[in-house]
């Protein structure tokens, strides 16, 4: 079986889900690969969030939140925008692709957009294969047994 | 009555931690006096033998600091924790990897080639010898502890009961410690942080904040700072919103940013994380490519947010890049 990308995306409420939700009753196909995370903000998003995802086991992280100028709580998601830019460093200097989190903005008008943007991130995500972070880490468990010396 | 049993131990560790015990100066008599100290091998000449003789649970307290990066590390601290009634991580490198963690996001083999092959200083013989763990002598075979790719905080190798944070732990905090077993008060619940407080480190701060908007990073050698406003305001990378208290911000008072070894503050998982979130909020501006610039003026963020924390980080060390 090919490689199916396990992508979280984490959705503001006013916005992207509704843009999502929008996508949804307008009948357009979205890859089943996006398991959505509604919040209220996509500056409720902390770093956290994503290094959690991908530790455990997403390929990609997806974060929608309200164009510049909209979001619902004046300045979230330009918090958004930088802690963004900021993961991406830290991913970089981690040794992960920084293409796996993607940023959009997307209007609850757009559901067009979230089409497009959930299959194109899927296909980057498919391309670049599995992070399987976990795997790749390694040796970060508990030693059972003492060494003898 | 017998003395309650005191051991400390040092693994992958700078030798910080020991002499910060020492710094409690004339207390330190207090100690000697409370205690029968049964291993210490920095200050009185103890064998590993002697341990091993010892009943299981025979001592009291364990102080516990360093890293466990090689075989022997581990081995002393299987063994320090079946002999130990309470065993607690003391200083940043037991607690979460500290300095010597950073060494999770390069390899073994990378560090190995450096240090024995490629570095300017080293004179290679027949193209470099790597340590090896057993090699014969005319009198027998002889055997060193076998360095391990991952360094790992003491809880991600034994059971821990308490952690000091520090790098070291500041003597005062040490001394509220060992002040609070010796009062016979009923102990903490197991996995408690001693010898620290509950807030962050801006909370100890006694430097001026203001509303925070950073243009320019400077290192701190860049700029002469403002003695009484926050050196995050200054565009000084800070670590104090992202590290607990209980130091005293002892360096934010000395002119110099903290750099977060008291760990995370509580209730926070990820002590680089939070590091991000709190700098994402600070730097302004809302165009992408001016936030690039602004944060490219950071020079290594991982190694800055995470100095102290990456054995305990959430996405911890990279096998292989
Ligand atoms: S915590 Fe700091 S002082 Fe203690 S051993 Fe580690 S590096 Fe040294
Ligand atoms: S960021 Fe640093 S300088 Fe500013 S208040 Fe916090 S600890 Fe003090
Ligand atoms: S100010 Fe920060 S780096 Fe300095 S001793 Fe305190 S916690 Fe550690």
């Amino acid at each position: 079986m090919g490689f199916e990308p396990r992508i979280v995306a984490f959705l503001c409420n006013w916005c992207t889900y509704t843009g999502a939700d929008l996508a949804g009753v307008s009948r357009l196909k979205s890859p089943a690969n996006i398991r959505v995370i509604r919040t209220m903000c996509s500056g409720r998003v902390d770093p956290t969030f994503i290094m959690k995802a991908f530790d455990l086991g997403a390929d990609g992280v997806l974060i929608g939140g309200c164009h510049p100028g909209d979001c619902h709580y004046a300045e979230g998601n330009y918090k958004t925008l930088r802690r963004a830019h900021l993961m991406k460093k830290i991913m970089q200097a981690y040794g992960i692709d920084e293409k796996r989190l993607r940023l959009e903005w997307i209007s609850a008008a757009e559901g067009d957009k979230f089409q497009e943007v959930t299959t194109t991130f899927t296909e980057t995500i498919r391309s670049l294969g599995p992070l399987d972070w976990r795997k790749r880490i390694g040796q970060g468990d508990r030693v059972e047994n003492p060494v003898t010396v | 009555m017998a003395k309650p049993k005191l051991a400390l131990y040092w693994a992958s560790s700078c030798g910080g931690c020991e002499i910060a015990v020492l710094d409690i100066q004339e207390k330190i008599l207090d100690v000697a006096n409370a205690f029968d100290i049964v291993f210490w091998p920095v200050a009185m000449d103890f064998k590993y033998d002697d341990v091993r003789k010892m009943e299981d649970k025979s001592i009291d307290l364990c102080l516990f600091n360093g890293a466990i990066r090689n075989s022997e590390n581990a081995e002393l601290a299987h063994l320090l924790r079946a002999k130990s009634k309470a065993l607690v991580a003391f200083g940043s490198c037991a607690h979460e990897g500290c300095i010597p963690a950073l060494a999770n996001l390069t390899t073994k083999d990378a560090i190995l080639k450096w240090v024995y092959k490629d570095s300017p200083s080293t004179v290679s013989l027949n193209g470099g010898v790597y340590p090896q763990t057993h090699t014969k002598m005319p009198e027998g075979e002889i055997e060193i502890p076998e360095m391990w790719g991952t360094v790992k905080s003491l809880d991600q190798v034994i059971d821990v009961d308490y952690y000091v944070p520090g790098c070291p732990p500041q003597p005062f905090q040490i001394w509220n410690v060992i002040e609070y077993i010796l009062s016979g008060k009923p102990l903490p619940p197991k996995g408690s942080v001693l010898g620290a407080d509950d807030k962050t480190c801006c909370d100890e701060c006694p430097r001026e904040r203001k509303e925070k908007k950073i243009k320019k990073f400077f290192r701190p050698y860049e700029i002469l700072p403002d003695p009484n406003e926050c050196l995050l305001d200054q565009g000084i990378i800070c670590m104090g919103p992202a590290t607990r208290s209980g130091c005293g911000a002892l360096c934010t008072k000395a002119n110099m940013p903290c750099r977060g070894c008291y760990g995370a503050p509580p209730n926070v998982v990820d002590q680089g994380a939070k590091m991000v979130s709190a700098l994402s909020s600070v730097v302004d501006s809302q165009d992408p490519n001016e936030i690039d610039e602004i944060l490219n003026q950071i020079a290594d963020p991982l190694g800055t947010f995470y100095r102290f924390s990456m054995a305990h980080s959430i996405l911890k060390r990279v096998d292989k890049i």
